[in-house]
């Protein structure tokens, strides 16, 4: 059910677009308003909620300890697993945002005549990576049509990307990998039983969207062609300031900016924010030092405790009668 | 709303903020205008009907696919007559069809393709036109 | 307890398939042999708990205070302001489905709700709908539903079949922390009065007595001299260990649990032998004579409270720094709360070893030494005499407590001593050992009589590795440093296995230590006789 409403919900958004800007003449809007909108949620949502993760304190030092604890100068301390300091955090942070470490570890669980085996299983994590990475690469690839002039850098990217000299215009690698990493990731949800049975409507929408972006984005580039002067003049007016429309830009692009648009806008409020949720996460951001460096937790609050004192009231005569020393005789 | 770790908590999100805003910080006080390709070369003005092989608006999408069919027409299949839209018959050549009335590649080609980033391999093989 | 365990080959049988149902459309079903029993109101009454009544979980009625509801999604909200983990874990789960198969309750039940991600869907679907703009409006569709009576009742259902062995987090891509959520779940419960007697119990006598048995100091006391002359039987040594002494260097705290029942207390006596042999100037206390902390699986206020003996009585008797015996959720304490809780220990000194000199950098702030960094240490630095053949009846594998590997990452210093005590080691497959360890299936107070198929489910994994290096090399010792190990161990190893024991790191010391003056030994710790020298030559 989840899947067939985001499904569904995708198909809309893309008759919404088309409908608009063909029927309803709506280019300003698609064009220029939709985006600024959409531009603007995303970051003050973004931000609006790495606030209101920040108002919680982290009252308690509690990395998951991945490896072997700073003890013993001759025990091999396993600095990143188990960090006792900045520099082991920030290496730990960057293996898990850059290449997914901690999926990495990933095992499959079965069972086979009363005995539990494991088996590696790679597949989520290489498409994740491949997803995540693909995906940042396009929107890099995008600043060809955000700025002007446009940064050598960038033609190094394209090159690299377009490194198969297939097709006019050149096909680009990264477009194929988001693809089928999204199928996968897709179909996944549909095909492992237990993933299907936790999927929500929510996990289903941004894959059909990201879909939607990928094959509008692959069809307006090599099959349904637009005039890519005026497109850029378009993005351009957004990114100046001086929305405008020119002539000329086709269908395909607008239903491509507003799928990204309506992607951006839901970011804040979806599942999608652990972009910037991953850095804060308590159990991998903080090194495990608490017995070097006491940890101060801000709501710390007295609590009523039994004292020795009570203990001793109420076991005096029992403590003395087994010889146990007591402060009051 | 009290923030904790807000040294931190403050960089992530100057961080987040340049990246998010960077296509506006990139352009902020940057004039850009809109490429305009010159047309008005002398064998151009010289047409009666200002006419290329195939229609304006087509040409603009597609004539990066048009010249590289046309590449492997000739190259490939020794095929060197095209067609226009009006029955016209071309030779099927950069050098000496497209850039003979469109001889001013600067003004021509380079002005969008620059704009929109493009590096066309066409001048790889190709002699381009001598300009001043 | 009157519910029959299925056989092992019953129990194998495991289903991971989901049902056809949507798990919102499937009401809670209490299995038996799977939950605990409701805590008396004794119990909640000696610490102040709310809501103390006469109630079973199985009551349709529950005795819920009126305002249940409110006073759940308060402490909810209140905690979302506490704890920037149950915030960020209630928002960044994509469900990805990397944790389902790492759970040893779904590996060893397929229960799908004890899949990690959907424990925490139970409480996040209640968070959309009273937290969330998009669960307000949305409702189903956003994942959201209201709190009802039967969603509380999964939810206790639930968050009473998740051990917080933190295994999950290890294979999460944000590091989301099912232990985390149980345990914030556990004392939005325990607002209502919903703990289980198995850890009420405990948290009453540890209130009063200082330890989960409810030992008074004499019995404490009487117990451990019951462990002196077995000591002197084995050995022909006599020790006379000091109880609530001032002025001693050091300040021993151990789970009760080695003080009371096997083979803990075989643990206990390798305690007693190794400090005597060292001379150690240290203490025992009946104040402080509880490492583990049962008030950990109630609320942070209750954990709190209950280790505030320990900096207290280690002020008091003023010693210079605190040792702290085999203990798994103890260290987890010790290593990531105590300090922050009572510090700072500014009363104590940096602790240095009085055997070696060595000091313990790692500790410098919170004076809090592992006995099994003190004792690796020793042997590093050829303080003891061992005798490693005395362990040679014994094929031993290494167990990793949850708490200890991933809460601390205590993993070489036990496999040091282990390797310098015996003879015989082999370690499990890889993927259930160190950080990938699995829980015994008993943690965070689940080792009561009346759960004993979730146990045995829970373990199932981990008996299963056990199994294997028995069939592979003979193994009959499964070695740990956890008291909760030593007391749910052994039942889960003859339930699945058979033919494997269970033991401390600081047993297998005991019986390698060649103690001055001492007669020569014929029978191990627990009075078994040691494989003979001349028999081996042969």
């Amino acid at each position: 059910m989840g899947a067939l409403l985001s499904l569904s919900t995708a198909l809309i958004l893309v008759l919404i677009a088309f409908a608009g800007v063909k029927e309803a003449n709506l280019h300003f809007l698609f064009g220029a308003i939709i985006p600024y909108i959409a531009i603007i949620t995303f970051i003050i949502g973004v931000i609006y909620r790495i606030l209101k993760w920040a108002s919680s304190p982290v009252p308690f030092r509690i990395p998951t300890t991945c490896g072997q604890q700073k003890s013993l100068p001759w025990i091999k301390h396993s600095k990143i697993e188990n960090p006792s300091g900045t520099l082991g955090v920030i290496v730990r942070m960057a293996l898990e945002v850059l290449l997914f470490r901690s999926l990495f570890r990933n095992l499959k669980t079965e069972l086979r005549e009363g005995k539990v085996v494991y088996g590696s299983e790679k597949w989520l994590w290489l498409a994740g990576l491949a997803f995540h990475w693909s995906f940042l690469i396009i929107l890099l690839r995008h600043f060809r049509l955000f700025v002007d002039p446009v940064p050598a850098s960038l033609h190094l990217l394209e090159s690299f990307d377009g490194f198969l000299q297939i097709g006019m215009p050149r096909l680009f690698i990264t477009g194929i990998i988001l693809l089928a990493s999204v199928s996968y990731l897709l179909f996944r949800r549909f095909y492992i039983p237990q993933v299907r049975y936790i999927s929500l409507a929510n996990d289903y929408f941004p894959l059909f969207l990201i879909l939607g972006i990928g094959i509008t984005g692959v069809l307006m580039r090599y099959f349904i062609k637009v005039d890519v002067v005026n497109t850029k003049h378009l993005i351009m007016g957004i990114f100046t300031l001086k929305p405008e429309i020119p002539e000329g830009v086709g269908g395909i692009f607008y239903i491509h900016i507003f799928l990204v648009s309506v992607l951006f806008a839901y970011f804040p409020f979806s599942k999608l924010v652990h972009m910037a949720g991953v850095f804060m996460s308590p159990t991998r951001n903080l090194s495990n030092n608490s017995r070097m460096k006491r940890h101060i937790n801000p709501w710390n609050y007295p609590v009523k405790a039994h004292t020795y004192e009570d203990y001793e009231n109420e076991f005096r005569e029992k403590m003395k009668k087994a010889g146990l020393p007591v402060e009051k005789e | 709303m009290k923030i904790y770790d807000g040294g931190k908590i403050f960089i992530g999100i100057i961080i987040f903020l340049s990246v998010a805003t960077s296509p506006f910080l990139f352009n902020m006080g940057k004039a850009t205008a809109k490429p305009d390709p010159k047309l008005d070369t002398p064998e151009i003005q010289k047409m009666k009907k200002k006419q290329c092989v195939e229609p304006k608006e087509f040409m603009r999408r597609e004539h990066m696919k048009l010249l590289n069919e046309w590449r492997d027409s000739v190259v490939r299949e020794g095929n060197m007559i095209y067609i226009g839209v009006g029955g016209e018959v071309y030779s099927m050549s950069l050098q000496s069809t497209c850039m003979k009335c469109h001889s001013n590649k600067k003004k021509f080609c380079d002005e969008c393709h620059k704009y929109v980033a493009v590096k066309p391999y066409c001048w790889d093989c190709h002699i381009a036109p001598k300009e001043n | 307890m009157s519910n029959k365990v299925p056989t092992p080959d019953e129990l194998s049988k495991i289903d991971y398939k989901p049902p056809k149902r949507k798990w919102m459309d499937t009401p809670v079903e209490f299995k038996p042999g799977t939950w605990c029993y409701g805590s008396r109101p004794k119990y909640l009454e000696a610490v102040g708990m709310p809501n103390p009544r006469d109630w079973k979980p199985s009551d349709e009625d529950w005795k819920l205070p009126e305002n249940w509801k409110e006073i759940f999604l308060e402490g909810m909200e209140e905690r979302l302001r506490k704890y920037r983990s149950f915030r960020l874990f209630m928002d960044i789960c994509v469900r990805c489905g990397a944790c389902a198969d790492k759970c040893h309750f779904f590996i060893g039940s397929g229960d799908p709700k004890n899949m990690p991600v959907l424990r925490a869907e139970l409480l996040r679907s209640v968070y959309r709908k009273y937290f969330t703009t998009s669960g307000k409006l949305l409702g189903k569709v956003a994942g959201a539903r209201e709190l009802t009576v039967d969603v509380l009742k999964e939810i206790w259902y639930y968050m009473y079949q998740c051990s917080e062995c933190r295994r999950c987090s290890v294979f999460c891509p944000y590091g989301i922390d099912t232990a985390e959520i149980t345990l914030i779940g556990r004392e939005l419960l325990n607002l209502l009065g919903l703990n289980t007697d198995w850890i009420a119990g405990p948290v009453a006598n540890c209130y009063r007595t200082g330890n989960h048995l409810g030992i008074e100091p004499h019995t404490f006391k009487n117990s451990l001299e019951f462990f002196l002359s077995d000591i002197e039987d084995i050995t022909g040594i006599k020790i006379e260990p000091s109880f609530n002494r001032k002025g001693a260097e050091i300040l021993f705290v151990t789970p009760s649990g080695d003080t009371f029942a096997d083979p803990g207390t075989y643990t206990c006596m390798g305690y007693l032998m190794l400090f005597h042999e060292l001379g150690l100037d240290y203490t025992w206390s009946t104040y402080a004579s509880e490492g583990g902390n049962f008030g950990f699986f109630t609320s942070n206020e209750m954990a709190k409270r209950l280790h505030y003996k320990i900096f207290a009585e280690a002020k008091r008797l003023g010693v210079k720094w605190i040792l702290g015996g085999e203990c798994g959720h103890m260290w987890r304490l010790l290593n990531q709360y105590l300090d922050t809780w009572h510090g700072p220990a500014d009363f104590l000194e940096e602790p240095v070893s009085p055997i070696t000199g060595t000091k313990f950098e790692n500790t410098k702030s919170s004076r809090l030494v592992h006995i099994a960094e003190f004792t690796a240490d020793l042997i590093k630095h050829g303080k003891l005499n061992l005798d490693p053949s005395r362990n040679d009846h014994l094929k031993v594998t290494f167990h990793d407590s949850c708490n200890t590997s991933r809460g601390m990452g205590i993993f070489e210093e036990p496999r040091y001593i282990i390797k310098n005590v015996c003879n015989h080691f082999y370690e499990m497959p890889e993927d259930t050992i160190r950080e990938k360890t699995f829980c015994c299936g008993s943690g965070s107070g689940l080792n009561a009589g009346e759960n004993m198929e979730l146990r045995m489910r829970g373990g199932f994994p981990r008996a299963n590795a056990v199994r294997f290096v028995k069939e592979k090399h003979g193994v009959n010792m499964l070695a740990n440093i956890c008291a909760i190990d030593r007391a749910a161990l052994p039942p889960l190893m003859d339930y699945w296995v058979t033919d494997v024991r269970v033991t401390g790191v600081h047993e297998l010391v005991g019986n390698a230590l060649v103690m001055k003056g001492e007669k020569e030994r014929t029978v191990d710790l627990r009075n078994e006789p040691l494989t003979s020298k001349e028999s081996k030559e042969e």
